[in-house]
């Protein structure tokens, strides 16, 4: 009876289901985990003031309650973690408050929230606004009538002084930059003894003299208005009575949030969503957006495919119709197989070393000995980071693509064949487009691997705080050799190397979601393309 | 040996054409052809004649080497690297085993059409114009004439006239074996060889293919290999039997189906092997 139950199979079954069980809840867990930490960050909570029996006050949002046994009474306790912000006055963004400290709470309804340039939020009142010194209100009332009317004429200003210096400013230092290489190239090519050679030399010193006049203008009128828009000051003053004067300018954006509706809430929560998502980063990549690091991850893999998937299919062509089969190209397919588990530092070695210092190190000294010692090419850069990528998952496109060849039944090589077609207009004509699923399989394969790879890149080129981006309006437009801020790196640096780790947190979270985000939508378009060229050229009907 | 007949006819024409006073031309001679996959023999000295817009048909047990006999007259077994062909076969004069022949040019005159319909993973209009294609012809109104013409001429045109662009894969057994037909005749060829072209067929598509190659006979010179009595003994003008590599009799349809002269014939006809 016990075996016909086991032989049965029943047993199996539920050994198969219960594998399967555990595997979708462990990947919603971690979904689940990710979505409401990553989403919730952002919704404008409520201030609460607590008072304690020792008579102090906090200010703060609630962020997370705990209960647990005290262990010399063995009472139950109950205690909160309070966001209370405020770095610069208390040097830490978080403590804790007992329950039983707790003799009363309230909401302030006149109580800010402040996203600043520096020092991360603050949570307080705010007393004064003043220009130059000169109070344009002093009572709490006023202040909030009149502040958003001159925040918004700061933000306009503080565009206005980003337009200056990344503008005018940037292409002028820009054009200095290459007039002075321009220099070192006469200096290095030419005879300056020569009635020519300093003629050149000449030349490039004038122009030279006048962009760095032009330069001087432009810095003396950005300093102008830097101090100008300086002058507009609010006194901040916090729940336990410390002031402290702050340009209006560095405030980013403030509400009130204990004043606000559910609806303005949801409002304020949209543009904080779009910030983080458009926005550049701030304060060591803690606060503001991370614009810089999709981009980066988005031109990277698109970067990483452009490489991969042509060589990956070539050589999966070659292996498998031109090559003779035989043990020397069963030994490559195997070692192709292999290199798939080979650990991705190992190839982001290789990629400093090969692709960095030696192609890298070749093509400074042929093209841009000019700017020596500095390098160009010769240093990480997105390309190099590509490159490595595209090495690392060019086994994943050739086995795709090879087992899609595979799968193109004889009869139809024979038909094209037979109606006198050579080798390559088959190949061409009917096998790769039979075969282009499979390769887009393996192209999704190889970006969902690539976009969550970090260890090859740190070495390669990933930075922490890009400059620029590598796309931009500036000849030539796409510049491969400029280094690049990447998600997965970003996780890592802000989650663990940031000073201050509690606080970064949130974005940890929310970046985290951003990057599993990102590659979904990168599978799912492979997919949905896949999907549409399987209903083109599927040949399993035949 | 080569096939019994040529006992029974004057020693110096060692073919069928002799036997009919009908005035047929062979387009096709093979003489002593071996073949060979590996060291293993497949087709042991083949000599026969194919006569022009006539229907021969190949039969035999399965493994006998029809297919492989079928390949060599458009040299698809040069794929096979472990193939190795000796003798000669003759098309249109020319021996077309020698260096100077282009296999390119070869295939486009001798089509064929396989045992499984192969249509390509693309359109209906797509299949039939891949040859000219091909070819390198680019007119538009060139390939939609020929495609019109030879999908009219396989029966499948007013099937598929209005869906022209749609997937091939998405037509019936019996039509995607049509438009195969219809794909190896759009680029005219001389020969058309079928390999049991309708054994994945129900009875009504088979008696179309079989109407159609009747109607094709006109103009094309037809090979095909068939697992069928029937079906040679209904469209074919000549049968070869052929049996472990080698043809064991060869003559008129008719008569090998009545009188064969060979007891193996007269086994593998009545059924009692193979
Ligand atoms: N590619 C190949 N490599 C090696 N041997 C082959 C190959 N193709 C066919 N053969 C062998 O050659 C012999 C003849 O095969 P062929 O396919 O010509 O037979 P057939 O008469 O067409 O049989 P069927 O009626 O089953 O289609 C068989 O013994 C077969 O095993
Ligand atoms: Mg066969």
């Amino acid at each position: 009876m016990k075996k016909t139950f086991f032989t049965s199979g029943t047993p199996f079954i539920w050994l198969t289901g219960l594998a399967a069980a555990l595997g979708l809840l462990m990947i919603v867990g971690l979904l689940l985990l990710i979505l409401v930490n990553g989403l919730g960050i952002f919704w404008p909570q409520n201030l609460q003031q607590f008072t304690l029996k020792d008579g102090s006050v906090v200010l703060g949002e609630v962020w997370e309650k705990e209960t647990h046994d005290n262990y010399d009474t063995g009472r139950e306790e109950t205690r909160y973690r309070i966001k209370t912000a405020n770095r610069d006055f208390y040097g830490l963004d978080f403590r804790w408050l007992k329950e039983d400290d707790i003799s009363e709470r309230q909401m302030p309804p006149t109580a800010w929230v402040l996203e600043r340039q520096a020092w991360g939020q603050f949570f307080g009142f705010i007393i004064r606004l003043s220009n130059n010194g000169v109070a344009l209100a002093s009572d709490e009332l006023n202040v909030a009538a009149q502040l958003p009317e001159w925040h918004e004429k700061m933000l306009a200003a503080a565009d206005e002084i980003h337009q200056l210096e990344k503008g005018s400013i940037g292409s002028i230092s820009m054009q200095i930059e290459n007039m002075r290489l321009e220099k070192r190239k006469v200096i290095l090519r030419r005879d300056t003894t020569t009635a020519s050679g300093r003629a050149a030399l000449r030349r490039v010193d004038e122009e030279l003299a006048s962009l760095e006049r032009q330069y001087q203008e432009l810095e003396k009128e950005l300093m102008q208005r830097i101090t100008d828009s300086r002058a507009i000051t609010i006194t901040l003053r916090t729940i336990d009575g410390q002031e402290k004067e702050l340009p209006l300018i560095d405030v980013v954006r403030m509400w009130q949030p204990n004043r606000m509706s559910a609806p303005e809430k949801a409002g304020l929560y949209a543009a904080r969503v779009w910030e983080f998502l458009s926005g550049e980063p701030r304060e060591a990549n803690m606060e503001g957006g991370v614009f810089p690091a999709i981009f980066g991850t988005v031109l990277m893999v698109i970067l990483m495919s452009i490489a991969a998937v042509p060589i990956g299919v070539l050589t999966a062509v070659y292996l498998r119709e031109y090559a003779k089969q035989g043990p020397v190209v069963r030994a490559v397919r195997i070692a192709v197989n292999n290199m798939a588990g080979v650990p991705s530092i190992v190839y982001g070695i290789f990629g400093l070393g090969f692709f960095v210092y030696t192609v890298g190190g070749t093509i400074d000294q042929l093209f841009y000995s000019e700017a020596l010692p500095s390098p160009t090419f010769g240093t990480g850069g997105i390309l190099w980071a590509s490159l490595t990528l595209a090495l690392l998952t060019l086994p994943v496109v050739v086995v795709a693509t090879e087992e899609g060849l595979a799968a193109v039944p004889r009869s139809i090589r024979d038909g094209s064949l037979a109606l006198g077609a050579t080798k390559f207009e088959t190949l061409w004509r009917i096998i790769l487009p039979s075969t282009s699923p499979a390769i887009l399989t393996g192209t999704i394969l190889a970006i969902a691997r690539a976009a969550g790879e970090v260890a090859p890149l740190m070495v390669t080129g990933v930075v922490k705080l890009a400059p620029s981006l590598p796309l931009d309006s500036t000849f030539p437009y796409l510049h491969l050799e400029r280094k690049f801020m990447h998600l997965g790196f970003h996780i890592y640096d802000v989650g663990f190397q940031s000073p201050n780790v509690e606080a970064a947190l949130p974005i940890v979270y929310a970046t985290t979601l951003l990057l599993v985000l990102i590659i979904l939508t990168l599978n799912l378009t492979a997919i949905l393309l896949r999907n549409r060229l399987y209903a083109r050229f599927s040949v399993t009907k035949i | 040996m080569t096939f019994s007949i040529a006992t029974e006819m004057p020693p110096e024409h060692n073919s069928v054409a002799s036997a009919h006073p009908e005035k047929a031309e062979a387009i096709i001679s093979i003489k002593e052809l071996d073949f060979y996959y590996g060291d293993k023999i497949a087709l042991e000295s083949i000599t026969l004649d194919i006569l022009k817009n006539k229907i021969t048909a190949f039969i035999g047990p399965s493994g006998c080497g029809k297919s492989t006999l079928l390949r060599c007259i458009n040299r698809l077994n040069d794929l096979i690297d472990i193939a190795r062909v000796d003798g000669e076969i003759t098309f249109e004069g020319r021996n077309i085993y020698d260096p100077s022949v282009d296999i390119i040019d070869l295939r486009r005159r001798i089509g064929m059409v396989f045992q499984k319909s192969n249509p390509f993973p693309k359109s209906i209009y797509e299949n039939v114009a891949y040859g000219l294609r091909i070819a390198g012809v680019k007119d538009k109104t060139t390939l939609d004439d020929v495609v019109e013409k030879s999908l009219r001429s396989a029966a499948l045109w007013d099937e598929v006239k209005d869906r022209l662009n749609e997937s091939a894969l998405g037509l019936s057994g019996g039509q995607q074996q049509r438009l195969c037909i219809a794909r190896a005749i759009a680029v005219e060829p001389h020969v058309i060889l079928m390999d049991e072209p309708c054994s994945a067929l129900d009875p009504i598509a088979t008696a179309r293919i079989e109407e159609l190659m009747l109607e094709l006979k006109k103009k094309y010179t037809i090979i095909i290999v068939t697992h069928s009595m029937q079906q040679a003994a209904r469209v074919s003008d000549y049968t070869a039997f052929l049996w472990l590599g080698k043809v064991i009799e060869y003559d008129v349809t008719r008569k090998i189906f009545t009188t064969p002269a060979e007891k193996l014939t007269e086994d593998y006809i009545t059924g009692r092997f193979g």
